[in-house]
């Protein structure tokens, strides 16, 4: 790390009042996770009250959680977020993998061209496609599935894009004395590039699954039986819903949903704050 | 071990020519190096021997059978690269095995897990670990079996590339530069080791490198390359003392060969007879260090003042200068007394070590020297 | 280096100029097949679609739809929504792109001396990017309720008077860029702090021997400029987002209270999916990436100028 000016003295006026400012920004950052948790483990009448505490008198969570996950399937929409994220996630591995490696290190026809649609694809923001794909599964009768969740991000041109940066990093001369070695080469893809392109094999799925598993407005356009809610619709049908007066419940609900990905954060920060870092600065 | 017919191979870059019709006969079991300075396309030759670049006009024919066709892998050949190229997420065991896991098991057995278990694949596995274990011995690497690449030395990387090569018994070695990583006395030490390595698997080995002492000290022949196109295939011997091209004659030889610009008059009092020379006042003449001895400046048909004295220990190398821009290098005869700076000589060259060329630098045989 | 390091890449950069072996071309084709497909099938396709879209007067689920030239764009100049909701996306775009960039850029600064805690303070400013937007949102929303809410509750220490945050036409706009500034700083703070790690640590003990009197003439000398390229990028990506802002709006305000709120991907939602006027949202669409274009444009020009100032 480098540092800005002098090395740190520990105890300087700067150092306090930066740490003072850090502080107070953090405790704001921090003030609706720490409130949405607060809230989620007290009864009705410690919620709906001017006079303010953090932790509870009496303790509620058993109640509310409880109460979450009877309201509304709370665990069939974490399942249908798994499942969602998870196949979009292999999809758009084994089918941009591949491309990548063939867009960095292989001849053919066409290859400016595909670079071209993958770089126009990098421009547009799927938001922009929605009412086409929207007719176009409407038309196949594909809407309101599991299908309807995933296929618009079967491809990633941004994953295709970052892994072939990546394969370009990677010397000439390993392709080829895979070539010499016998292997095909979807074979080079797996055994050999893959394994070598771990750091941006983790990066990419950290940024897939992070996007996907908080996506709200795809879902919101694709599904409308709440058995295929994904987490983000699962609660805000929830608020909609007439449980959603109940504070403690609704924070309940609402913890449930952010946790997995939070916990994995907090799990593997450094993983992911660089993953991010990675996919952000290529 | 194979013979590898290189045929009327041209290649462009864009609109680059790289090569312009290479022919070269590579015979079964020979060492033949390609050498010539950076850019000249004989690492693109190579490529296209192995098959990873594919050449615009010409063949290539490995043991008698055209390979155009045939991918890299397909073609048996085996090639150790500049960057040795090690699968990084692989143990140096199993970056030797790779070869073989590749050519001997069949997809299914080569799967993960579940691969081991398959009939016939505990045999085929123990059979490939035998192979690496001899390899790996063989070069002095067992011990390092189980480490990544990424741990080890230069030195021990190259040997890792080597195995690779030799796991299997490869129609032919392609080399690419394979020590030009290594630091000085590395290099020395893996010439050797290179050249016997060729003695014990016989066979064919073409070697590219930009450094023709490592061409001169373990070919069998070297082609020199310059400007995509060979400027002479023989010995180290031949090449060095026999040069068709002053190109030849100047990169080959370490210190550089002597050149100076003659007139008739001057040409005539060295023993040439420039007048069967096209062009009599255009000649070039060319000398080795070792084909010239310092004497009396007096009645000398070249003398010079000795400008700067080069030690090497063994050797002294002479530095004249004389009315050439470039000073003339002399190696000290052991037996003459030792010059002092400043001092002037005269230079006595060997006629029959004497090589002519004209203006181009194409040389001329037949007024000088042995073809005289 | 020898010339095979110049001459591979060369090589390969030629792509298509002579035929390969028949087998090669098939297997790299074998390699893209899937992803050209794909990349044809669900986005170049439906980008021509929404365009063709957008000159025509379909409604999803209507048997029949003409063609009616440009009219569902000169719809939209002549509808104050539809500018309000241009408005409204530029006036949230620049309070969060200022305030996310400004912020992490203040933030990583103040990361880089900070020594132990550092890894701490960037976790927790990172967790609102991990962390369900729509699920935060709720959350915001429940701290901003007028009368049980945390924000009023706090300010109420400090004498401001209690306000209906989402509601009230004034302070709805802002509160959704706070929101946004909120979710996307962290962010911010990452890029730069992997910018600030990029600068070699000799420029600063160069800038210090060349006499640079503070820290701060340090930061104009040496941290700033090299910086550059990474805060052009923040600013656009950050912009890129903030123009896709949807998920706190569905959610909180619907564009409401009096179209405040309306934004450009909200407005094309409620058309498109709301009100079935498939060829407006269409429209809506075309506008929305030339808005993207422009950002982008905007972009590579400035990066072109960089590389041509040098």
């Amino acid at each position: 790390m480098t540092r800005i000016g002098l090395p740190a003295r520990r105890f300087s006026v700067g150092a306090i009042a930066r740490d003072a400012v850090l502080l107070a920004l953090a405790v704001v950052t921090l003030a609706p996770f720490v409130w949405m948790v607060s809230t989620s483990l007290k009864a009705p009448d410690e919620i709906l009250t001017t006079d303010l505490h953090l932790w509870p008198r009496r303790l509620a969570a058993s109640e509310n959680y409880a109460h979450a996950f009877a309201a509304v399937p709370l665990g069939r929409y974490l399942l249908n977020g798994v499942i969602v994220t998870a196949t979009i996630l292999a999809l758009q591995l084994a089918i941009a993998v591949p491309a990548a490696f063939a867009l960095a290190k292989s001849e053919f026809r066409g290859r400016r061209l595909l670079f071209g649609a993958v770089l126009l694809g990098l421009l547009v923001p799927y938001h922009a496609i929605a009412v086409p794909l929207f007719v176009g599964l409407h038309a196949l009768g594909l809407l309101d599935t599991y299908a309807a969740l995933v296929t618009p991000f079967a491809i990633s041109v941004f994953g295709i894009f970052l892994m072939r940066q990546f394969f370009l990093s990677l010397p000439d001369d390993l392709v080829d004395a895979a070539r010499m070695d016998g292997m095909s080469e979807l074979a080079i893809v797996w055994r050999v590039m893959v394994p070598a392109a771990g750091p941006a094999i983790s990066a990419f799925a950290i940024f897939s699954v992070v996007a996907h598993w908080n996506d709200y407005f795809w879902p919101l356009i694709a599904v409308s039986s709440d058995t295929l809610f994904t987490p983000p619709l699962g609660v805000v049908a929830f608020r909609n819903d007439d449980a959603g007066t109940n504070y403690g419940v609704l924070m309940a609900a609402a913890t449930v949903i952010v946790t997995p990905l939070v916990a994995a954060f907090l799990l593997a920060q450094r993983r992911f704050v660089e993953g991010i870092a990675f996919t952000g600065v290529k | 071990m194979a013979r590898i017919e290189i045929d009327g191979i041209e290649k462009r870059f864009g609109r680059t020519p790289v090569l312009r019709g290479i022919d070269l006969d590579v015979a079964a079991g020979e060492f033949l190096s390609l050498v010539g300075p950076s850019g000249c396309g004989k690492s693109t030759l190579l490529r296209i021997v192995a098959g990873l670049t594919r050449e615009d006009r010409g063949a290539i024919r490995l043991a008698g059978e055209d390979v155009d066709h045939l991918a890299a892998r397909d073609r048996d050949l085996a090639m150790v690269f500049q960057n040795y190229a090690l699968y990084p997420h692989l143990t140096v065991a199993e970056n030797i095995a790779v070869p073989l896991v590749m050519r001997r098991l069949t997809t299914a057995q080569r799967l993960p897990l579940v691969g081991r278990h398959l009939s016939g694949s505990r045999a085929a596995h123990a059979a490939i670990a035998a192979d690496v274990a001899r390899v790996a011995e063989t070069l002095g690497i067992a011990a390092l079996a189980n480490r990544r690449p990424g741990e080890l030395s230069g030195g021990q990387r190259q040997r890792i590339a080597l195995g690779r090569a030799m796991v299997r018994r490869p129609k032919a070695f392609l080399m690419d530069e394979p020590l030009s990583n290594l630091d000085a006395k590395l290099r020395v030490e893996m010439r050797s080791e290179i050249a016997s390595l060729h003695r014990r698997l016989e066979t064919t080995f073409v070697y590219v490198t930009h450094d023709q002492a490592e061409a001169m000290t373990m070919s069998d022949r070297i082609a020199v390359m310059m400007d995509g196109a060979v400027l002479q295939v023989g010995t180290p011997d031949a090449v060095y003392a026999d040069p068709d091209d002053l190109r030849v004659a100047e990169f080959v030889g370490s210190p550089k060969i002597n050149v100076i610009t003659a007139d008739a008059a001057l040409a005539a009092a060295l023993g040439v007879d420039a007048t069967r020379a096209p062009d009599p006042d255009g000649l070039r003449l060319a000398f080795r260090t070792e084909a010239v001895r310092l004497v009396d400046p007096t009645g000398a048909a070249l003398a010079g003042r000795v400008v700067h004295l080069e030690n090497f220990g063994s050797d002294l190398m002479v530095h004249l200068a004389v009315a050439a821009a470039v000073p003339i290098v002399v190696r000290r005869d052991p037996h003459d007394p030792r010059p002092r700076i400043g001092e002037t000589w005269g230079l006595s060259i060997r006629p029959d070590r004497l090589l002519v060329f004209d203006a181009a630098g194409r040389r001329l045989r037949s007024v000088v020297g042995r073809g005289a | 280096m020898t010339e095979m390091s110049v001459s591979a890449p060369a090589d390969r950069s030629i792509a298509g100029e002579r035929p390969r072996r028949p087998h090669e071309e098939r297997a790299a084709w074998g390699l893209v097949g899937p992803a050209a497909t794909l990349i044809g099938l669900i986005l170049v396709v439906p980008l021509i679609v929404v365009v063709a879209l957008s000159l025509t007067d379909y409604q999803l689920g209507a048997k029949a739809w003409r063609f009616v030239g440009f009219a569902n764009y000169a719809d939209l100049a002549g509808d104050p929504v539809f500018w309000r909701s241009i408005a409204n996306t530029a006036l949230y775009a620049v309070a969060v792109v200022a305030g996310s960039t400004g912020l992490g850029l203040a933030v990583a600064l103040a990361l880089q001396g900070s020594g132990a805690l550092a890894p701490v303070w960037r976790t927790i400013f990172f967790l609102p990017v991990m962390a369900s937007l729509v699920a935060m949102a709720i959350v915001w929303e429940f701290m901003l309720h007028p009368t049980f809410g945390l924000v009023n509750a706090v300010l109420g220490l400090v004498g401001v008077a209690p306000m209906n945050w989402l509601q009230n036409g004034a302070t709805a706009l802002p509160a959704l860029a706070v929101i946004g500034v909120w979710q996307q700083f962290g962010f911010a703070m990452v890029l730069f702090l992997a910018g600030l790690s990029g600068i070699p640590t000799s420029l600063y003990d160069a800038a210090e021997m060349d006499g640079a009197p503070s820290a701060w003439a340090r930061f104009r000398l040496v941290t700033w400029p090299l910086l550059a390229p990474v805060t052009l990028f923040v600013v656009v990506i950050s912009t890129i987002r903030s123009f896709q802002v949807f998920d706190t709006v569905h959610a909180l305000t619907k564009g409401g209270p009096n179209k405040v709120t309306e934004v450009l991907l909200y407005t094309m939602y409620a058309e498109g999916f709301e009100f079935f006027r498939t060829g407006r949202a269409a429209a809506i669409a075309v506008v929305f990436v030339a808005a993207m274009l422009v950002v982008t444009l905007t972009k590579v020009l400035l990066v072109e100028k960089r590389i041509h100032a040098r």
